[in-house]
C-alpha cells in the first residue's frame, strides 16, 4: 500500500512541476511540454487510486487505469494538433518577415 | 528493498519533470519529456499497470517524442525572449509548490478503506469471454468512452490537415526528412519492421486475455510504418488515397455501427449480440487497431502539401 502512496505523492510533486512549466515557458513549445508533464501527474495519481482499489483477485481496479489509457490518448490529439498548429504558425510568421524587413528599408 | 526501488523511480521523474520544465532549450526539453515518458511507463508497471504502462511508453513517449522532435525542427530558433520580471520565477514556483502540496494533502486523505469498481468488473466479466479486466473496461463496460477517444483522434487529424493549404488534402505530406535515408536507417527499417510487425499483432491478439490491446497495437504498427518512410522503404502515401481513408474510417464508424446495431441485438446501445460477444468485440478490435495505426502515423506525417508540390 505504501507504494501506491508514494507514486500518489510523486504524482503531485509532478503537477507542480507541470504548472511551474506552464507558468515560466517562453515559447509554445515549453507550455506544451509543461502542459504533458502536468497530465503525467494527473495520471499517476489516478494509478495510485486504481492501486489502492485492488480487490476481487485483480491487482489493480480496472476502472481507473482504462480512464488513464483514454486520457492518454486524448493528450496526445490535443497535443498533436497544438504542435501542428504552432508549426503552421512559424511559417506564416517566417513568410511575413521579409515582407516587414523590405518595408521598414524602403 | 521494492519500496527503494519505487522512491529512486519517483526521486528519478520528478528531477526528468524539472529537466522538461527547466530546460531552456527547445530540444534538451522534448529528449527530457521522452525519458520522463520511459519513466513514467516504469512508474505504471510497479502499480501493476502493464496495459497502461504500454499505452504511455508507446504513445505519451514514443508518438508523442517524434511529433515533438519533427516540431522542434520544423520551429526557427527562438528570439531572445524579452527578459521576465525578476517576480516571475519565485511567483510561480510559490503557485507550483501550494498546488502540489494541496494535491499531496488530497491523496493522503484518500479515503480508507479505498473505494473500488474491481469486485463490479470480476462479477460481469466472465459473461464477455475476456480474460483481461482492463480491454474488458476498455470495449464492454466503458465502450462509450473509447468509441468517443476514437472520434477524438479522428478530429485530430482532421485539425491537422485543415492546416494544409490545398482545402480538398489529396497531396502527400512531406517526407519526415528531405535527405534521403542513410544506410544504417534503410537497413534497421528492412530487419526492424516485420519483427515490430509481429509484435503489433502480438499485441493485439493477447490484448484480450493479457496486457495489450487495439491501441498498444496500433501505435506499434504506426512505428512500423513510420519507420519504413523514414528509412526510404515505402513512399509516403497520398492523403487522397481512397483505401486509406477508408482504413482512417473503419474503426469510428465501424464501432459506431456496432453500436447502433446493438439496439437490434441487446436493446442498447452499445450492447454486443449475446452469445458473440467475443467474436464481435475482436472484429471491432481490429477494426479500431488499422484505423490507429493509420491515424497516428498521418498525425505524425502532418499537412498534406500543395497539390503543386507534391
Amino acid at each position: 500500500m505504501t507504494g501506491a502512496l508514494l507514486f500518489g505523492l510523486a504524482g503531485a510533486a509532478l503537477v507542480g512541476c507541470g504548472v511551474y512549466g506552464l507558468l515560466t515557458a517562453s515559447g509554445a513549445l515549453g507550455r506544451i511540454l509543461g502542459f504533458n508533464v502536468l497530465g503525467g501527474g494527473v495520471f499517476l495519481i489516478f494509478g495510485a487510486v486504481a492501486r489502492r482499489g485492488a480487490a476481487a483477485g485483480f491487482s489493480a481496479d480496472p476502472v481507473p487505469q482504462a480512464l488513464v489509457i483514454t486520457g492518454i490518448v486524448v493528450a496526445f490529439c490535443a497535443t498533436a494538433l497544438a504542435v501542428a498548429l504552432l508549426v503552421r504558425l512559424s511559417t506564416m510568421e517566417a513568410r511575413a518577415a521579409p515582407a516587414d524587413a523590405g518595408e521598414k528599408e524602403t | 528493498m521494492s519500496l527503494l526501488f519505487d522512491a529512486v523511480l519517483c526521486l528519478l521523474l520528478l528531477l526528468g519533470a524539472l529537466g522538461v520544465v527547466a530546460t531552456g532549450a527547445a530540444r534538451p526539453a522534448v529528449i527530457a519529456f521522452i525519458g520522463y515518458g520511459l519513466l513514467l511507463g516504469l512508474a505504471w508497471v510497479r502499480l501493476d499497470a502493464v496495459d497502461v504502462a504500454l499505452t504511455e511508453i508507446a504513445i505519451g513517449s514514443g508518438i508523442s517524442g517524434v511529433v515533438l522532435l519533427h516540431c522542434v525542427r520544423a520551429l526557427p530558433a527562438p528570439p531572445r525572449a524579452p527578459a521576465a520580471h525578476p517576480m516571475l520565477r519565485p511567483l510561480a514556483a510559490a503557485i507550483a509548490v501550494a498546488i502540489a502540496a494541496a494535491l499531496a494533502l488530497a491523496v493522503l486523505a484518500l479515503p480508507e478503506p479505498a473505494p473500488t469498481r474491481a469486485a463490479d468488473v470480476a462479477a460481469a466479466l466472465p459473461a464477455t469471454d475476456l480474460g483481461n479486466p482492463v480491454t474488458g473496461v476498455l470495449l464492454v463496460f466503458r465502450a462509450l468512452d473509447t468509441l468517443l477517444e476514437k472520434v477524438v483522434l479522428f478530429l485530430s487529424l482532421v485539425g491537422v490537415w485543415a492546416l494544409s493549404r490545398d482545402p480538398a488534402c489529396r497531396g502527400r505530406p512531406a517526407p519526415l526528412s528531405p535527405e534521403p535515408a542513410p544506410a544504417p536507417s534503410a537497413f534497421l527499417a528492412r530487419v526492424l519492421a516485420p519483427i515490430g510487425v509481429l509484435v503489433g499483432l502480438y499485441l493485439l491478439w493477447a490484448g484480450a486475455d493479457h496486457p495489450g490491446g487495439a491501441f498498444q497495437s496500433g501505435a506499434v504498427l504506426a512505428a512500423m510504418g513510420l519507420l519504413l518512410v523514414m528509412g526510404d522503404q515505402i513512399r509516403v502515401p497520398a492523403a487522397g488515397n481512397r483505401s486509406l481513408r477508408l482504413l482512417m474510417l473503419a474503426g469510428p464508424f465501424g464501432f459506431l455501427a456496432v453500436g447502433f446495431a446493438g439496439w437490434a441485438t441487446a436493446g442498447v446501445f452499445l450492447g454486443y449480440p449475446p452469445g458473440a460477444e467475443k467474436a464481435v468485440i475482436i472484429a471491432v478490435e481490429v477494426a479500431i487497431t488499422l484505423s490507429i495505426a493509420v491515424t497516428l502515423a498521418l498525425i505524425v506525417l502532418g499537412p498534406p502539401a500543395d497539390e503543386g508540390r507534391s
